[in-house]
């Protein structure tokens, strides 16, 4: 019997404690003190490194890490200082953020959206990161971007090129500094129709997801209004390693110029397979054969090895450029670690700076005053009158004068159009700079069709 | 209680009490301390305990008692949470008529591919269920989610935006998923001294649906139904020489353990409203395989722990850096130090995958049973018994017959 009485008190107890539990947060969440979510009390601060270190774009999120680590010296005072030598904003005094030592956490995105929110959540709900950086997938970046609006921080996009992330996804506690895929088309378009001619027939490979889409897009878009034709625009499925299937009947199609938008594995994959097919040796329509792959990067370049040689794309950074700010970036990445680093790294790194520093000049950590600061600015780029050519100007982070437009939280700066190296003198020595597209030329308005559908939104300071 | 024998009803209380005093439980470390890495009572990894041990739980009504494999199953909790975000995008944030809506999706979708694939069993079941979950997951990462017809917004995930009809909602209420006015979202911090407790709305809602369908699950197993269920894994032949069609019993338990998945499925986007294809992929199905064999398959707690336990090494695990090792052996002189941090550097961080394949040899080797069966050899070591024969000892009966085919 007395068992029973036990067991009887404890359902009861349960049940007085569940009730309690699910009546408690309403009644006390409303009272609590903090200004704005994970405020900073101690002498430290958690920045969230959400990175893929496991699946297909493990790579890049590697080199993301070494990136952030670096930056996270720079800003702690460490190391040669980097590009905070060379940044045009002096605010940061390489004692930390407003004088509280950068700590951070890192996680595992594993390229799902899924994984990536939780591993976010967890850096938000138990390490108190004030700030989510990181990503190398655009399906993530949305993901993350859209979490870190409904939490209250603030996400600094990595690696994500598509145009919905600050297109019809944009929110205004996510910022990108990476260039999109419709810049890709701009900058890459007048360079092929330099080089290959205006009357071209055009035949497109496309990664069957949303980035394949919106670059395909744009660099139909881009291309057409110089006079190329597209023949047709194949879609392929994500999963394929192998595409000699969808090769082939390029052969046959009339095309001559051929188009991959496909990136990491996908693109070393079908490059392989296109070169196998001596595509690039043909003639066709009296031309010769042109592939094209328009986004670049180099560690894709190193996995397709010798097939890249000669073949045009567009790319965020590369290392080989001469500015001071690409220079010192270069020299303290290759110090620490011994090899120069990716555009991936390159992005990361800035994107780390440019959250400090916008925190230094907002004396705040709170995102709406973080987003003021980092977009809210009346300065705009040269050249380009625009009602929407307002937002903070900076300089020396590698890629020259660079806008941070407050409309939508892209930058804009120089986009680089690069060529597979004919002659590399070593194995990080793969692409080399063909042409350097002025930003006005990449411009679009915020309202533009690919990019709209989307609402800012206002920041989100949580609690 | 309820129905239940004593031995369920005490089980059934155990489930209560962990699932009730989690945020307790899952927080031994003071917050500043060194450990707090290994902390798991944050919200969102404690729902995610919860929705995984509801899936798993559903997993094992199929598997642990009619034996038979399904390779698919992930594709209900990815049809679930579609459902659930398509609700907070036309009707309302609230997540009863989302959560209801997806067991009601995921149920009607089990029941069409239950009723094709379950007219073959052993590995052909398998291969059915597979093939059927990777269709629902390349229909959902690009077929569906073109610009015409998008209906999956395919590798970004589904979510909610400013601009969706939500015809239900009103402005006084919160902007995320929420159960009548009380939003998802909302935590209350107990600090008690150096330790910090989190206890969270949506997790309190996942733990009283756990203990709900923990329940359900336990009546499944002891009713003439689950009896049924199990003849059908010892023997379906001969059921089938005795003239019963056991096709019915078997499709019944795929659309429950079918509708648990939508449950779980729909969970998971009431608490964090966003639906990613990569749900429905044949890895996500692997886990929850994973999941049952871990804790033990058969066995009513045994998919909650398996459950956890991957969950705990993908979360905490994977989050484990160089930085934190260091720190960690900081005590040590520098080479020492270095040395250790190396040897420790390949099973963490990203790593996590090497441990838990490592764990997860031990167990099969040592503990065929699951984890329910290291717990047992536990319990019996504490009360000295050094051998008590099991009940039903092997001599009685004869040998378990392999599952056939029809």
């Amino acid at each position: 019997m007395s068992k029973n009485d036990v067991t009887r008190r404890g359902v009861l107890k349960t049940g007085a404690i569940a009730g309690a539990g699910v009546a408690l947060p309403t009644i006390f969440t409303a009272s609590s003190a903090a200004a704005y979510v994970n405020e900073p009390t101690g002498g430290t601060v958690t920045l969230g490194f959400n990175v893929p270190q496991t699946g297909p774009y493990a790579d890049e999120g590697a080199d993301e890490l070494r990136a952030y680590e670096l930056a996270v010296e720079h800003l702690n005072g460490g190391g040669d200082g980097g590009m905070l030598n060379t940044f045009s904003s002096k605010a940061l005094q390489g004692n930390g953020i407003m004088g509280k030592k950068v700590q951070f956490v890192t996680g595992d995105t594993q390229t799902k959206s899924d994984a990536a929110r939780a591993s976010a959540k967890s850096m938000i709900e138990k390490d108190g990161a004030i700030m989510i950086t990181g990503g190398s997938s655009s399906g993530v970046a949305v993901a993350v971007q859209g979490l870190c609006q409904e939490a209250g921080v603030i996400f600094m996009a990595g690696l994500t090129h598509s145009n919905d992330t600050t297109g019809k996804d944009k929110k205004a506690n996510g910022f990108r500094h990476f260039f999109n895929a419709y810049m890709s088309g701009a900058a890459l378009a007048p360079v092929l129709a330099a080089r290959y001619g205006k009357d071209r027939k055009a035949y497109h490979l496309t990664a069957d997801y949303t980035w394949g889409w919106t670059q395909e897009e744009s660099i139909k878009a881009a291309t057409e209004a110089l006079g190329w034709e597209t023949i047709n625009a194949v879609k392929t499925p994500l999963a394929a390693t192998d595409f000699s299937s969808y090769i082939a009947p390029v052969l046959n199609s009339g095309a001559d110029v051929l188009i991959l938008n496909h990136y990491g594995g996908n693109m070393v994959n079908s490059l392989t397979n296109a070169v196998q097919f001596g595509l690039r040796e043909k003639m066709v329509n009296g031309k010769q054969f042109e592939i094209v792959v328009p986004l670049y990067s180099r560690l894709m370049a190193k996995g397709a090895g010798a097939n890249v040689k000669g073949i045009l794309g567009s790319t965020n950074w590369h290392w080989s450029l001469q500015d001071e700010g690409s220079k010192a970036f270069v020299k303290s990445f290759g110090t620490k670690y011994g090899f120069p680093p990716s555009q991936a790294a390159h992005t990361c790194y800035c994107q780390a700076v440019l959250y400090a520093d916008a925190v230094q000049r907002a004396g705040s950590f709170n995102p709406c005053a973080v987003e003021e600061a980092l977009t809210g600015g009346d300065s705009s780029l040269p050249g380009i009158s625009s009602a929407a050519n307002k937002g903070f100007l900076f300089d020396g982070l590698g890629n020259g004068q660079t806008l941070y437009r407050g409309a939508d939280h892209q930058c804009f700066k120089d986009v680089l159009v690069v060529r597979g190296k004919e002659n590399p003198t070593s194995e990080f020595d793969l692409l080399e700079v063909v042409e350097v597209t002025p930003a006005a030329q990449v411009w679009y308005e915020p309202d533009h069709p690919m990019f709209a559908g989307g609402e800012l939104g206002t920041c989100n300071p949580g609690a | 209680m309820l129905g239940l024998n004593k031995k369920d009803t005490t089980l059934l209380l155990v489930v209560a009490v962990l699932t009730l005093f989690a945020p307790f439980i899952l927080n031994p470390f003071p917050t500043d301390s060194a450990m707090a890495q290994f902390n798991a009572g944050y919200p969102d990894l404690m729902q995610r305990f919860i929705i995984f041990g509801i899936f798993a739980i559903g997993f094992n009504i199929l598997f642990g008692l009619t034996g038979y494999l399904s390779f698919g199953h992930a594709a209900f909790l990815g049809v679930g949470s579609y459902s659930a975000v398509w609700i907070f995008k036309l009707f309302t944030y609230n997540v009863i008529p989302a959560i209801t809506l997806s067991v009601v999706i995921a149920a009607i979708f089990s029941l069409i591919i239950g009723f094709v694939s379950l007219r073959r069993s052993g590995i052909y079941f398998s291969i059915l269920t597979l093939a059927f979950a990777q269709m629902s997951f390349a229909l959902a990462y690009s077929v569906l989610s073109n610009p015409k017809f998008n209906l999956t917004n395919g590798e970004t995930g589904l979510q909610v935006y400013a601009d969706d009809p939500q015809w239900f909602h009103r402005d006084s209420l919160p902007d995320l998923p929420h159960l009548f006015g009380l939003s998802m979202n909302s935590t209350y911090t107990l600090d008690v001294g150096a330790w910090r407790f989190d206890f969270n709305a949506g997790y309190y809602l996942c733990a009283v649906i756990l203990m709900i369908v923990f329940f359900l699950a336990i009546r499944i197993f002891r009713s003439p139904f689950g009896m049924m269920l199990r003849a059908v894994k010892s023997n379906q032949q001969r059921m089938n020489y005795t003239g019963l069609n056991t096709r019915p019993y078997t499709l019944a338990a795929f659309v429950i353990s079918g509708m648990y998945a939508g449950l779980a499925g729909g969970l998971m986007a009431a608490m964090d409203p966003l639906a990613g294809a990569e749900r429905m992929q044949w890895t996500a199905s692997g886990e929850v395989v994973l999941m049952a064999i871990l804790g033990g398959a058969g066995t009513l707690i045994g998919p909650v722990l398996g459950a956890g336990f991957i969950k705990y090494f993908e979360n905490i695990f994977s989050k484990i850096n160089d930085t934190v090792l260091h720190s960690w052996f900081s005590f040590l002189p520098d080479g020492i130090e270095d040395f250790m941090v190396f040897i420790v550097h390949p099973f963490i961080g990203k790593g996590w995958h090497l441990t838990l394949g490592l764990l997860f040899m031990l167990v099969v080797v040592f503990l065929p049973g699951g984890l329910v069966e290291g717990g047992q050899r536990i319990a019996r070591l504490l009360k000295g018994k050094k051998k008590t024969p099991p009940s039903d000892g092997e001599d009685h009966h004869p040998k378990k017959p392999p599952h056939v085919a029809e």
